[in-house]
């Protein structure tokens, strides 16, 4: 479209230089813009690791903190919800989390760092709703399981270790967080053991 | 393959938008003088610096809280705590300083080579009313940041409005929806600031530059590069191809298409610019208290005023015109019309040739010692009031006005120089 | 071309040219602060947060970016910088109640993070040598910088005391004026005079990073910027002079 009478291979790579080095301009200039939606020092400071103490912690009890916004739980789990665990595997989607839904470290059969002490997000895989705890009536939902999170909102359902039953909505396990025992008694949630 | 893949899609968009027409029109086969000199970079510099104001601005929208209580905060916020967020506020900041700049220089190239006269009024009357709009979008901007410069500059300004006899101070009342400047005044001027006044100034850019494309640029010479049909011989038209639109009923000559020969001179022009404009962000975004004023630094307090209040530099010379009248409502007539009687430029000049290169000692005189009144009143603006400064400040206002009226006198019967035939270059 | 570029170089360098003096018409030290010195901004920091902190916050900066910033350690932040209930990530703010701070004071201690931005780093240093013993004030003491200030000599402790001279002139108009000529230190604190000069141009370190603490960022990316427009701006002219030729 160009109206110029002459053109030379000079003016092709001159006219090719200044339009790579522009183009490399454009991209430069693109960074500042593209980054400054990244979170804020305010949100990653609202979004710092938290402390759990769970030193007054009573068996079958969840506690429930805020990490980056969400619900996190911190669960107490008793040896009869334990024994309750084992049972389960046929009537679940992922019985073995095979599904990166948590750190390697909880990729075990209880999902968990300590046996007793479970930690998971406590959001639903389906559409993002808060599902409820149900200590001891879950059995309403799923026949012969005593304990368990029903999701309100459209009704998915969640053995104690966060694992996700067949026929419900939700298609993934509960998402476990980052998290490591600082001590016997507190726990860091956020930070894997090791990153500072 | 590609390129028969690529035409087909021009093709197919021709078919259904003058994609291709209005390229041609208005970049590669503008017809634009070849003279033109380096005061003709400042146009495409101000269509820059409009995309980088509405393109910063945008952004710091995105982090800016605009409330009487977080608007400070939230300033500070974007300098520290949003990532980059620093450099978007210095682009916006130091823009708005370089808008400035870069119109008054294009504005001047208006003056000296007569580009507001018969036929370019209305573009003239347009860039006037952009220049206008700009300084309410630069003056509502600055209140933005809600710091003690923004407040009692606001304070200020809009107190100049009570000096409106009558009517005065309910308009006041009415422009800050509050006893004194507060939060309410703080939001409205946020929406005009990102929505109402930038829409305004892309229209009236668009109307600049259609009112400027259907006529043609004027040139350092002043003469048309456009002749009556017939009246060039074969051999000295312009050996390029222009537009049907501009070749039809007119012969060209001393023309150059606009693309490829000014789109690589402005490329140079604007790599220039921005090494200077680069220059100002990295390394002195407070331009010396000028661009950010110390005050500013300080949250706003309605209680206590700050020592020395002056407007940011762009807005000075009208401001000493201000000040060196000793009467408010007379000083504010004049403050207005030290703007507005800038609408009048074309009407007021009668000479029929356009460029100070063939025009009369007088115009030449007259030009330099508006030049310096001017710039004088912009440096008087910006410091503290003294009897002797205020003396000056008067002389140097019957300059500026004196320049409107004296050339309405002598522009009747100016004894100007003969005009080339061709342009020079 | 050349014209445009005296231009362009005229008008942004002359702009620093009329910069607003800060102080007024006091006579201002200068303070050869040292950004780059990051013992002398440690320092500065620990000075602040022992003398400063406790009437003025530094409210638009974080705990986490001073320490990062500062190259402090996380933990020696936590342990010996932070006198609140802060968390790490949190705004450094102190626990003054501003209602109770008006009544002690007159009005609230102002935040500092722009104090340096505000009045300059030079009006902060002076102001840190200019404080005397003057009976006639709340806190026993006043400052030829800042007439009649709300705030006592915090850093008695380390400069000691200094006693004034003054010198009364009439003016034309017969009006008697009353200005500080000298001050003199009664060598009553902890530091030599050359001691509490370093510790305040450390304090004044401090503030100045907390008012800008992107600055050296700033200036070491333009650089760069600046570097890389040049280049485009050497083959943008290759550009317009090759195309030009047709035209020449």
């Amino acid at each position: 479209m160009s109206n110029a009478p002459d053109n030379s291979g000079r003016r092709k790579f001159l006219t090719l230089t200044t339009g790579v080095v522009g183009a490399i301009g454009a991209a430069a200039v693109a960074v500042p813009f593209v980054k400054s939606w990244s979170p804020s020092e305010k949100a990653k400071a609202a979004g710092a690791p938290v402390t759990v103490d769970i030193s007054k912690i009573q068996p079958g009890q969840l506690i429930r903190v805020e990490w980056r916004g969400k619900p996190v739980w911190v669960v107490s789990r008793t040896t009869k919800i334990l024994d309750e665990l084992g049972t389960l595997d046929a009537k679940l989607r992922d019985p073995a989390s095979e599904e990166a839904q948590q750190p390697e470290y909880a990729t075990n059969a209880l999902r968990s760092l300590k046996s007793e002490i479970f930690v998971a997000v406590g959001i639903c895989t389906h559409l993002g709703c808060s599902p409820t705890y149900l200590p001891d009536s879950f059995s309403e939902q799923v026949e012969g399981v005593e304990s368990g999170f029903f999701c309100p909102c459209h009704g998915s359902k969640f053995d104690m270790a966060g694992r996700v039953f067949q026929n419900v909505p939700a298609p993934l396990n509960l998402v476990i967080p980052p998290h490591h025992y600082v001590s016997e008694s507190q726990i860091l949630i956020g930070l894997d053991k090791g990153d500072a | 393959m590609l390129k028969k893949l690529v035409l087909d899609g021009i093709d197919w968009v021709d078919a259904r938008i003058p994609m291709t027409e209005t390229w041609n029109k208005h970049l590669a086969q503008y017809p634009t003088p070849v003279n033109f000199n380096f005061w003709y970079f400042f146009g495409s510099l101000a269509m820059l610096v409009l995309v980088n104001q509405i393109l910063t601005g945008i952004w710091l929208t995105m982090h800016y809280n605009p409330s009487a209580e977080g608007a400070f905060a939230s300033i500070e916020y974007i300098m520290r705590d949003v990532p980059y967020g620093w450099l978007l506020r210095y682009m916006h900041s130091t823009g708005a300083s370089a808008f400035f700049v870069v119109i008054y220089l294009h504005m001047f190239r208006g003056l000296i080579y007569g580009s507001y006269q018969k036929p370019r009024e209305l573009i003239w009357v347009f860039g006037m009313l952009i220049f206008l709009v700009l300084m309410a979008e630069a003056f509502m901007g600055y209140l933005l940041p809600w710091g003690q410069m923004s407040f009692w500059g606001a304070q200020v300004i809009i107190s100049l409005f009570g000096a409106i006899p009558i009517i005065g101070d309910d308009l006041t009342l009415w422009i800050r929806g509050d006893y004194v400047i507060s939060g309410a005044t703080l939001n409205r001027f946020f929406a005009l600031h990102v929505i109402a006044l930038p829409l305004a100034l892309v229209g009236l850019v668009f109307l600049h530059i259609i009112a400027l494309h259907e006529v043609g640029s004027n040139n350092p010479d002043g003469v048309e590069i456009k002749r009556k049909k017939g009246s060039v011989p074969e051999e000295e038209k312009s050996k390029f191809t222009f537009h049907k639109q501009y070749s039809e009923h007119k012969d060209i000559v001393d023309a150059i298409p606009f693309h490829p020969y000014f789109t690589v001179k402005d490329i140079m022009g604007v790599s220039f610019f921005l090494i200077c404009f680069a220059t100002v962000i990295f390394f002195m975004p407070e331009g010396g208290g000028y661009l950010l004023e110390a005050p500013n630094f300080e949250p706003a307090n309605g209680l206590k005023t700050p020592d020395h209040i002056a407007p940011v530099w762009y807005y000075t010379p009208y401001y000493a015109i201000l000040r060196a009248i000793p009467d408010k409502l007379l000083g504010v007539i004049f403050f207005g019309g030290s703007i507005a009687i800038l609408f009048l430029l074309p009407w007021l000049d009668r000479c029929s040739v356009k460029s100070i290169r063939y025009r009369s000692w007088k115009h030449k005189l007259n030009i330099t010692q508006f030049t310096i009144c001017f710039i004088v009143l912009g440096v008087l603006g910006s410091l503290p009031v003294t009897p002797l400064l205020t003396t000056v400040a008067q002389v140097a206002s019957v300059g500026y006005f004196g320049f409107f009226i004296a050339l309405w006198v002598y522009s009747k019967n100016e004894k100007t120089k003969p005009l080339p035939t061709r342009l020079t270059h | 071309m050349k014209k445009l570029m005296i231009a362009l170089v005229a008008v942004f360098s002359i702009l620093p040219l009329f910069s607003f003096a800060a102080g007024g018409n006091v006579h201002l030290e200068k303070a050869n602060y040292d950004l780059t010195d990051k013992a002398s901004l440690q320092r500065g920091a620990k000075l602040f947060m022992n003398y400063c902190f406790a009437c003025h916050s530094t409210g638009y900066q974080r705990y986490q970016r001073v320490a990062t910033d500062l190259d402090i350690p996380e933990q020696l932040m936590k342990e010996n910088l932070i006198f609140t209930e802060s968390k790490i990530g949190e705004l450094m703010f102190n626990s003054m109640d501003k209602k109770e701070a008006e009544k002690w004071f007159g009005s609230a201690p102002p935040d500092l993070t722009l104090e340096a931005r505000l009045r300059g780093p030079d009006w902060i240093y002076t102001y840190l040598h200019s404080f005397y013993k003057d009976e006639s004030r709340p806190f026993g003491v006043n400052n030829s910088v800042f007439p009649d200030v709300g705030m006592p000599h915090v850093l008695e402790e380390l400069q000691g005391i200094s006693i004034a001279t003054f010198e009364t002139t009439t003016d034309a108009n017969g009006i008697e004026h009353t200005k500080v000529v000298a001050l003199t230190s009664d060598e009553s604190g902890e530091m030599s005079s050359d001691e509490y000069d370093e510790a305040v141009l450390d304090l004044v370190n401090f503030l100045v990073y907390a008012g800008e603490p992107n600055k050296l960022e700033r200036q070491s990316l333009g650089i760069w910027v600046v570097a890389f427009l040049f280049v485009l701006f050497f083959v943008s002219y290759l550009l317009k002079k090759e195309y030009w030729r047709d035209i020449h």
